[in-house]
């Protein structure tokens, strides 16, 4: 398979198929026509206690015309690559705006947005992944897998790689033309220990976060995974034999390895502004922030300031320029507490009266239409912030959470529940040993206005999902999330056991 | 002209020189569009192809496999697609999973090579009007409208180097509307399977109508446990995690709900008083799935290499039996339990239940009634369990009627252990998970009662 942009698909021939599309569009009187023609190669390499499971090696290639005809939109994707066959697609799409012309309310209008003619833009990686060897990359998680296997603490491992490599070639009727490439990994392993203290099993994952990076991410260069893996058996042992939460309100001292999930779920989705005005409703949900509270809402305590960036060196969300050829930006969300921001797409910036869009169009395939999806949003360290050790030592009574795990919010964006890999009891300023069953339910604006305190930039770490998934039919966009350590006061912690009936 | 399909997949096969292959071809056509506030959003039409070519290496003692997949056309890359998963077979590691190809011979001439239906704007042009008349009879009533409407049409080939030359053909499609009151203080939802039938948007506006008519009082309840009546859309959504965590290898090494002590499981475990048997069935109507294997990757619940093994009805737990747990040839070996592998789609039902939701309303005293269940994911995997939200309409019932909407609740439950607590059940209807509907679309489920419904806190979300 091809490990370059590929000149013979994304020059002469994507740009031919783009003018067979707008010449056929024009004559139809469309206002907009987009062509993406975007090839997609992902890889997943799955190891079962040192065993390979499976390797999956997928590509997708197609392409996608969407029109804005007398104020409503349509869209239609192919997989032959062909002038001719573009210029079919492109009536479909026509054909399709027509069809549902009867559903039309105020017309679509798009913000405006320079042209950008021949950019070119690649996410930041040395090594692409899909170029080393298969038997390399299997033997490093194999590799990772055994350093656990041999520990008489783990009984089962699941070491997991997953690639993405996205090429996508854009261009519109307005001129602009762009070229990109974007590469991001996940690997992640997971150990396994049973018969604990009460029965069942625990688990425990590796905390390195999915980045858009490349091979060099494994072996060595942004995380250290074999210094991570050592500690694993210890750790997992010491979870399996913990003691069981006490449910109650406690202080949380809550890792960048937890927070960027609380971050994503109760900032980074509540400040996107096609949930705000309802277009998530019947699926992925809608926002409580509405636009009426921009500028008012305290959103948190004074200390929280919120950006979002799409230029973030190795974040997931991290382009040149958006899905509708609008160029990378980065602006605020929660400004000491309030919200003063949103993200949008060419068409909900023109809803609310902006005079740009602020570039967070995607569309996951070429079969899928761009949705305004997440910047990568984070949360800003002070400078001359504390140490993770120094927010513990100013708590007598709470508790230190480390990794993510399950998590759940409401449609709304208001109740949420999240799990984590490690709870720390914090007892007088010290970690006295870890928990079990520990779950944190709060309501976006209490949680964040129980902000007490942020580490500083020594404690900053930029984790992400790299599977985050919105819209009808669904689509998965990866994003970052940065954030210091930070320290809450008292929010409610239940136990997971206890919530079981007869538990 | 692209190729078609069933001879992408014989050409596959016939190109490898692997010492097994099995080729998956799927040509898939679909349309939807979506609407928000009584408007569309957005449209789609696409056409497209997928092929899988399995490729396996046998060495001195073990095989080893390579699979390599493309969505799009592969007219001129066909050799370079079987190349690459020969490559990655000859260059990878022994398979654990590693059995016999399936061989034998299939669907006939006539069937194989009979064209692929497609659907295309045309499966709109009804719909959209009569949608269109429905936005507008809800803003005469103050009422807000949001949904997604699909339809889509799919047909796989299977082809092995043993011989195998399967095909299966399904049609799906889907209509949700989501209601809320022009205020945003009430909120409903309603959803079908089926055609896109122009009929079925105005009965579910109707449904839409009565539940926003419901909320007209509002009723704050505090969290707690609460008689529930889960209607077939939200157990849709739980039993589908309880399927989906049923591997028979992780059960036997401990690591699910169904495991027991000393590396065994619960198969045999009466799970529940209840007469509810849940099963999957490839010849269910309504609910039709390919009757054969097909999987473009191996993994705990499946193995590339039962590709194209045929698959009959399996009853997952019977009568409140736990009687089966999800196995590929392999997995099965490894734990000595019978072959019984994934199918997909998924029916609960109870052999002496045939009432309606609206008949078990009627005949609760006091409880709780929700619409759907929303952002459910798993808590702790040893009990399976859950956590998740109500959403668009929890109503409580006093003495068989419906006195009020209720807020929202943030639940922690798990599927298997409230089968142990059902109180009531109703008769098995077809149904689309809310959540998980679109990745898993073949359900048929029965209206659940179930006593001690843990709502952990209140969701003031609308």
């Amino acid at each position: 398979m091809a490990s370059e942009h590929d000149p013979a698909l994304f020059d002469a021939p994507a740009r031919a198929m783009a003018a067979a599309a707008f010449d056929r569009t024009a004559r139809r009187g469309a206002q907009h026509t987009d062509f993406r023609l975007s090839r997609r190669d992902q890889l997943d390499v799955r190891v079962r206690d040192g065993r390979l499971q499976g390797s999956d090696d997928s590509t997708e290639l197609g392409f996608g015309v969407r029109v804005l005809i007398d104020g409503v939109w349509g869209f239609a994707a192919g997989i032959e690559l062909n002038a001719p066959a573009a210029a079919r697609v492109a009536d479909l799409a026509c054909a399709m705006a027509r069809t549902v012309r009867p559903l039309r309310g105020s017309p679509v209008e798009m913000a405006a947005e320079p042209t950008y003619r021949d950019a070119s833009w690649t996410s930041a990686y040395l090594i692409d992944p899909l170029d080393v060897p298969s038997d390399e990359r299997v033997h490093q998680l194999q590799d990772w897998s055994q350093l656990l296997l041999k520990a008489a603490d783990v009984d089962h491992v699941v070491a997991r790689l997953v690639v993405c490599r996205e090429d996508k070639f854009y261009a519109d009727a307005a001129g602009t033309t762009t070229t990109q490439r974007r590469i991001w990994l996940h690997p992640m392993v997971t150990a396994v220990r049973l018969n604990c203290s009460g029965g069942g099993f625990e688990t425990m994952r590796t905390l390195g976060p999915p980045v858009a990076s490349g091979w060099e991410y494994l072996t060595g260069t942004g995380w250290d995974w074999y210094g991570e893996l050592a500690a694993f058996p210890e750790l997992l042992a010491e979870k399996a034999a913990a003691p069981s939460v006490e449910p109650r309100a406690y202080n949380l001292v809550i890792d960048p390895t937890n927070l960027w999930l609380t971050i994503h779920e109760s900032i980074g989705h509540a400040t996107e502004l096609d949930r705000a005005l309802g277009y998530e409703a019947g699926y992925a949900g809608t926002s409580f922030a509405t636009t009426d509270q921009l500028g008012v809402l305290r959103y948190g305590s004074p200390i929280m300031n919120v950006t979002a960036d799409r230029n973030t060196e190795h974040g997931l969300a991290t382009i040149g320029y958006d899905d509708e050829g609008v160029a990378a930006q980065a602006w605020d969300l929660v400004r000491d507490g309030v919200l003063v921001g949103y993200q949008v797409d060419r068409q909900t910036a023109r809803l609310v009266g902006l005079d740009r869009s602020n570039g967070c169009a995607y569309a996951d395939s070429f079969a899928h239409v761009p949705v305004q999806r997440m910047a990568n949003v984070s949360l800003a360290a002070p400078a001359g912030g504390p140490n993770t050790a120094e927010l513990i030592g100013d708590v007598s009574d709470g508790i230190y959470i480390v990794g993510d795990n399950s998590w759940s919010i409401d449609m709304q964006r208001h109740n949420f529940q999240f799990t984590g890999q490690r709870f720390y009891r914090i007892r007088h300023g010290r970690l006295v040993g870890q928990l079990r069953d520990v779950a944190y339910q709060s309501s976006t604006t209490e949680f964040w206005n129980c902000l007490q305190a942020l580490g500083g930039p020594q404690t900053y770490l930029l984790s992400g999902a790299s599977l985050c998934g919105k819209a009808q039919p669904g689509q998965l966009a990866p994003v970052s999330h940065g954030c210091p350590a930070a320290l809450f006061r008292p929010i409610p912690v239940l136990n997971t056991a206890k919530e079981r009936v007869g538990g | 002209m692209r190729w078609p399909s069933h001879e992408v997949a014989e050409r596959a096969v016939e190109l490898c020189r692997a010492d097994g292959c099995v080729a998956i071809v799927t040509e898939e056509s679909e349309a939807n569009i979506r609407w928000a506030n009584n408007a569309l959003t957005s449209t789609g039409v696409a056409n497209s192809q997928r092929v899988t070519v399995v490729a396996t290496v046998n060495g001195a003692e073990a095989t080893s496999v390579g699979v390599v997949s493309r969505r799009g056309e592969v007219d001129g890359m066909l050799a370079d697609l079987v190349a690459a998963a020969e490559h990655a077979a000859r260059a990878a590691e022994p398979a654990e999973d590693a059995q016999p190809l399936v061989s034998g011979s299939g669907v006939g001439a006539e069937e194989w090579t009979a064209p692929v239906p497609e659907t295309s704007t045309a499966a709109f042009a009804a719909f959209a009007p009569t949608l269109g008349a429905v936005f507008a009879e809800a803003r005469s009533r103050h009422h807000v409208l949001y949904g997604y409407a699909e339809q889509r049409v799919r047909a796989t080939f299977l082809a092995s180097s043993g011989g195998v030359r399967l095909r299966t053909d399904h049609a799906t499609g889907a209509i949700e509307l989501t209601g809320k009151s022009a205020d945003g203080s009430r909120s409903a939802w309603a959803g079908v399977t089926g055609d896109l039938d122009d009929g079925a948007i105005r009965n579910l506006y109707a449904q839409i109508d009565q539940r926003l008519g419901w909320a007209a009082r509002h009723i704050d309840l505090p969290p707690g446990r609460y008689q529930t009546l889960l209607p077939p859309v939200a157990v849709a959504d739980l039993m589908t995690y309880a399927y989906w965590s049923a591997s028979g290898r992780e059960a036997a090494e401990g690591q699910t709900v169904y495991s027991a002590p000393g590396d065994s499981t619960r198969v045999g475990e009466r799970l529940t008083d209840a007469p509810l048997t849940l099963f999957s069935d490839p010849a269910q109507p309504r609910l039709e799935c390919a009757p054969f294997v097909l999987t473009p990757a191996s993994d705990t619940l499946v193995s590339v290499f039962d590709n194209g093994l045929p698959l009959r009805r399996t009853a997952w737990i019977d009568n409140g039996v736990l009687t089966a747990l999800v196995q590929t040839r392999h997995s099965a070996g490894l734990t000595g339990m019978p072959l019984t592998p994934y199918i997909d789609n998924l029916v609960l039902a109870s052999a002496d239940a045939a009432g309606s939701l609206d008949d078990l309303v009627a005949e609760l005293k006091r409880g709780l009634l929700l619409t759907t269940v929303w952002y459910i994911r798993e808590v702790d995997l040893s009990t399976l369990l859950l956590t998740g939200l109500t959403r668009d309409g929890v109503f409580l019932v006093e003495h068989g009627e419906v006195v009020g909407a209720v807020n929202n609740f943030r639940f922690n439950e798990s599927p298997v252990d409230l089968l142990g607590r059902v109180a009531g059940v109703g008769g098995t209807v077809p149904t689309r998970a809310r959540e998980w509907g679109e990745a898993f679309t073949h359900c048929a489920m029965p209206p659940l009662l179930v006593a001690d419904f843990n709502m952990s806190s209140v969701s003031r979300a609308v």
